[in-house]
């Protein structure tokens, strides 16, 4: 199939950007979106033109680095799926394509599609663990978790980071990204010391390193290639409430 | 030369207790004082740079991805082995070790492995309390499956992603040193040369992957953590970025490789569909707990619709090969096999490579929910790429590149020849010899990590003033324009072929002649087309773009540039070694049956060569390798 | 204090106080819909009201302090949202948001610009004196608050200014109630639809409530 692409190119993070027209041409349907994206880079390499950039890595959906808004939807729109994982088998031959970059202050663009997530990792430091040492700690089978628990906070911890709640809020905000991690530590009993300290400290460095504030949308839900409840943001609530009640 | 692993001596299950307590300790007060270099983020490197940190030492670590979530870690899907033996199923912390020695099919080394399988056990205890949620039963036990090469259930698991999870427990435990300041992280940076003062690690050179800034870095030691080199056979499981660079750049300073032949074909990967594919997808090997490999019997059903095969006309080749171990055989074993039905024109799918993964006696026994509720991301993932429903039709997969046991040489303290280098995980070639059984990396990486290198470290600085050589040292000076030299380079060939071209060609000689069965033939073809590729590399690539700027395809080609180099040196340790071990396979040395046929008169020992120079003949050294505690014996799972 | 500055604490403020107002319009409508109980009712409802004075004076200080925190933190996390987001998409598709929720600061605003008009036309008499003043004489000891009504209604102005008001608050609260109750962390999962569905037919019930009685004045089913 032959398709139009309108990428947006940026040279660096103070340079202004737009939208330029690429053709894609004699693209397999059994090709994921990226190898769409590497045929592209190939022509454009042998035209003497600088390729586009565009985070990737594991290009199996867990690694979390690939992040580009296809016509609109962060990841591309289809269910649980990041955009390494978007086969071409889902456009149709004379498409056009819109590739925009997350937008958001918080990840300011670095390159064409490459954004800066470096905030997400600054929540984490804020309260995304348990201060337990390395060495010294008890026997798993000590503390009893019943499947359920541990399945809940298997869903919570799904999380790869992508990004893409943020991408797809209309508030920008990492909500859902900060309550994943709250919600899985919360639901154990190893995390359940620190839980005050962290609901606290991580939703004060989302708002620090300049994410928006969470209206329910819910749009986070939609985009979240790993399907990240926001039943998790309204656990995150509960967890905060519990710091005012004290 | 002869090397010596300094494995300690005695009795095996004193020799770690020991060790420890002879190893001379860093007092509390000086440990600040000491910089520690970590590259590489992943189980290994994330946990020793967190539990380094930790520890008092002032550490700084870099990795290329845009942070530390996200190295590749994170995609090991089945589990991790520990010999916690819950199941009350006969396992035990020798049964551990000893299924590891004979896994790497006796090509490891004894204590190394022994340490392993003893602090596989903290592990779990580990990561349970950084809140890892790790698979329970309803009363709250944590709850195993099986792996391959095993007869006892002691992998643990975290749904199908349990890297993701252990890699999201690191990363915690990196945050929180990041946090407190004893961790200082260094994102989107390459490590470009490791810098060699007087014979010792003390630095690196790396380059900003954002600004193209070339910077140095001293440390009082440097630690790499920097995975496998898989990524030579340019389609493999591994991640887009994943490369030999780092521990090439190393050996380039003198840091002997070890056993490079020995590269691990997974055989649950979804078959490649075309010629522009440019990664291949692992599915658990978890999945042959309940799936059934299986090809038609003739060779005129291989294009029918595998649902109107009768079973009778199915050859369920690794239960009727293997009985004991069944469809749960070594990798090795089971990607061989497969490869072997296919040449016999038995594959299914596009262009015949593949076989089938079949869950119908599986469904039909514990019922499609069960199965899904065990694989259903894996399903998922299937169908995502082959676009079939794997509970409907049998899945296809045919083998691929998946892991590396060879790398860095190291002694039992994880410290290669080049003293204050030391390399943890998938990077050195330590424990798996000539094969690594499912469950056994992520088991690696957190060992070094966490529990493994926060001591043996301590002996080397404590040998140490720290400080002594900083940035200002001429040796970083003289680094930084060797790097940058090869960049500008790089950038002004200007010739017709892309990096993606050149790599896929090395690739598929690579695969063809370096892959699942090697002979003198193939490895003299590779050893005759490897330094031509690189010939033309050198003179025909098109790098875009300019050294100060984000620049993927300068990325790349840097990274190419080290398989190149390292290719060949693989392809000379896959010839010297005359006979079949693990992953490594001589069609000269089989048996009549086709089972592998190792010599272990002439080749029980580790080869490590040593880097004399481009078009210039490596030097091998020999580590010999001692079996007091498992008998030497032909490797048997049928 | 750490409530009136963090996100999840000011977003817990905006849902008391949102949830209260409901509270408060419950009451208003309620007292409203006596209108229909004969011409008589409501009269006797506002004169009940306005016999004890010390009550009405803090339920009003009440509603003045909801108020205003509902809409200073409303504006606030509006500006922050927005510095958040400082570039848009070339296209944008939302699946999962809804208009009512793109638009809360829009529907609070035309809410808030009408209490105040509100405020001015029936408890401070300042505006639309004309429809006032013939029934400033206590009779029967009661203000004709009815023929207030009634004869207001009677301004197309006025019914429409009223019917906008009304469309805004019901739209408020499509996003409001189903918001209440995630914020305060009662959602699980499975429960999101069903709530959001609620949400939506007690603010379409709201709505059709509050603008029975312009109706009722123009289909002449209640005259003056």
């Amino acid at each position: 199939m032959n398709l139009t692409l309108h990428v947006w190119r940026q040279k660096g993070p103070q340079v202004k950007g737009k939208l330029e027209t690429y053709q894609a041409k004699n693209i397999s349907e059994d090709q994921s979106f990226l190898e769409m994206l590497d045929d592209v880079n190939e022509d454009l390499i042998k035209a003497g033109k600088d390729p586009i950039a565009f985070d990737h890595d594991c290009r199996e959906g867990i690694c979390g680095m690939c992040s580009q808004v296809i016509n609109g939807k962060a990841h591309g729109g289809d269910e649980r799926t990041t955009v390494c994982q978007l086969h071409m088998r889902r456009f149709n031959d004379g498409d056009d394509i819109v590739i925009e970059p997350w937008r958001a202050k918080a990840f300011p663009v670095q390159k064409d599609l490459i954004v800066d997530r470096a905030a997400l990792d600054v929540i984490m430091q804020a309260g995304g663990y348990t201060s337990c040492h390395t060495g010294g700690v008890a026997d798993g089978n000590a503390l009893l978790i019943p499947k359920p628990t541990a399945d809940y906070a298997m869903d919570a911890a799904e999380c790869i980071g992508c990004g893409a709640c943020v991408a797809s809020c209309p508030n920008s905000s990492a909500m859902l990204f900060t309550s994943a991690k709250v919600a899985q530590l919360a639901a154990l009993p190893q995390g359940k010391a620190e839980a005050k300290d962290r609901v606290r400290n991580m939703t004060q460095a989302l708002l620090d390193e300049g994410f928006g504030n969470c209206t329910n949308h819910y749009e986070c839900q939609d985009a979240c290639p790993k399907g990240i409840s926001v039943k998790f943001i309204a656990k995150l609530n509960r967890e905060y409430l519990k710091t005012v009640a004290k | 030369m002869i090397l010596d692993g300094k494995a300690p001596t005695g009795p095996i299950e004193k020799t770690w207790d020991k060790h420890r307590f002879d190893m001379k300790l860093v007092n509390p007060a000086n440990k600040r004082k000491f910089k520690i270099l970590v590259v590489g983020t992943g189980l290994a490197g994330g946990a020793g740079a967190a539990s380094l940190g930790e520890l008092g030492y002032n550490v700084e670590a870099f990795c290329y991805q845009d942070s530390p979530r996200r190295a590749h870690s994170i995609a090991a899907q089945g589990g991790i082995n520990a010999a916690k033996a819950y199941p009350n199923d006969g396992d035990s912390i020798y049964r551990l070790f000893y299924d590891t020695v004979k896994g790497g099919d006796f090509r490891a080394r004894e204590a190394d492995v022994y340490r392993l399988a003893q602090v596989s056990n903290n592990i779990i205890d580990q990561c349970v309390a950084q809140g890892v949620p790790f698979a329970r039963d309803y009363a709250g036990y944590l709850d195993n499956r099986s792996f391959g090469g095993a007869q006892v259930s002691r992998t643990f698991y975290a749904r199908g992603q349990t890297g993701q999870q252990l890699l999201l427990g690191a990363y915690s435990a990196l945050s929180r040193q990041v946090k407190a300041g004893t961790v200082k992280m260094h994102p989107r940076t390459e490590m470009l040369d490791l810098v060699v003062v007087d014979g010792v690690a003390k630095g690196i050179t790396v380059r900003n992957l954002i600004t193209g800034k070339i910077e140095s870095h001293w440390g009082d030691a440097v630690v790499l953590a920097t995975g496998g080199f898989v990524n030579v056979f340019y389609l493999s499981t591994n991640a887009m970025g994943c490369s030999v660079t780092a521990i090439w750049k190393a050996a380039k300073k003198g840091a002997y490789m070890a056993n490079p032949c020995y590269t691990q074909i997974h055989p649950t990967c979804i078959p490649q569909h075309g010629d522009k594919q440019s990664k291949l997808t692992l599915m658990s090997e978890s999945l042959r707990n309940d799936g059934r490999c299986w090809v038609p019997k003739k060779v005129e059903d291989c294009e029918k619709n595998p649902n109107d095969i009768p079973v009778d006309d199915r050859d369920y080749y690794l239960e009727r090969k293997y009985p004991s171990f069944g469809n749960l055989a070594p990798r090795d074993i089971a990607s061989r096999a497969a490869k072997e039905q296919c040449d016999d024109d038995r594959g299914v799918g596009p262009g015949k490579r593949g076989v089938y993964l079949d869950f119908k006696t599986a469904i039909d026994r514990v019922g499609q929910p069960m199965i899904a509720q065990r694989y259903g991301n894996l399903f998922e993932m299937y169908e995502k790429i082959t676009d079939e429903n794997g509970y409907e039709r049998p899945m296809r997969i045919y083998p691929a590149p998946h892991y590396s046991m060879g790398g860095l040489w190291v002694d039992y303290e994880c410290q290669s020849n080049i003293p204050g280098l030391f390399v943890l995980g998938e990077a050195n070639f330590s424990v798996h010899g000539a094969n690594r059984l499912g469950a056994s990396a992520l088991m690696q990486g957190l060992a070094d990590g966490y529990f493994v290198i926060p001591y043996t470290i301590a002996p080397y600085l404590a040998s140490l003033t720290p400080g002594t050589v900083k940035e200002d040292h001429p040796a970083f000076k003289e680094s930084a324009e060797q790097v940058e030299a090869q960049i500008n380079k790089l950038l002004n060939i200007n010739g017709k072929k892309t990096v993606s071209e050149l790599h896929r060609e090395l690739g598929s000689v690579m695969w063809e002649d370096v892959g699942m069965a090697r002979s003198d033939a193939s490895l003299k073809h590779a050893l005759k087309r490897i330094p031509e590729i690189r010939d033309e590399f050198w003179n025909n690539v098109n790098v875009t773009g300019e050294a100060g700027e984000l620049n993927q395809q300068l990325e790349n080609a840097g990274r190419l540039a080290d398989f190149l180099e390292f290719a060949e040196v693989m392809a000379k340790d896959a010839l010297h070694r005359e006979e079949s071990c693990g992953g490594h396979f001589r069609t000269e040395h089989q048996t009549d049956d086709g089972e592998a046929m190792r010599d272990d008169e002439n080749f029980c020992y580790v080869g490590a060569w040593e880097f004399k120079g481009v078009d210039k003949e490596p030097e091998l050294h020999k580590e010999p390798l001692k079996f007091e505690n498992v008998k030497l014996a032909v490797r048997s799972y049928k | 204090m750490h409530l009136f500055t963090s996100t999840v604490g000011r977003k817990i403020l905006m849902a008391v106080t949102g949830l209260l107002l409901v509270g408060f319009i419950t009451i208003h409508l309620i007292g409203n819909l006596t209108i229909f109980a004969g011409n008589e009712a409501i009269n006797i409802y506002a004169a009940g009201l306005h016999s004890m004075p010390p009550v009405v004076w803090i339920f009003r200080l009440v509603i003045l302090v909801l108020f205003a925190i509902h809409i200073t933190f409303g504006i606030q996390l509006t500006v922050e949202n927005s510095a958040a987001t400082p570039e848009q998409y070339a296209i944008q598709v939302t699946q999962k948001t809804t208009f009512a929720a793109k638009s809360m600061i829009y529907t609070g605003l035309i809410i808030l610009a009408f209490i105040l008009y509100h405020l001015l036309h029936f408890t401070m008499h300042v505006v639309h004196t004309d429809a006032i003043e013939p029934y400033n004489q206590l009779v029967n000891g009661r203000h004709n608050v009815f023929g207030m009504v009634g004869t207001s209604f009677q301004s197309a102005f006025i019914t429409i200014a009223y019917a906008i008001a009304i469309i805004a608050l019901a739209f408020h609260l499509t996003h409001g109630l189903q918001s209440f109750i995630q914020t305060l962390g009662w959602s699980n999962g499975p429960s999101q639809d069903k709530v959001s569905a609620i949400g939506k037919l007690v603010a379409i019930a709201y709505g059709v409530l509050y603008v029975a009685i312009p109706l009722a004045f123009l289909f002449h089913i209640l005259k003056v």
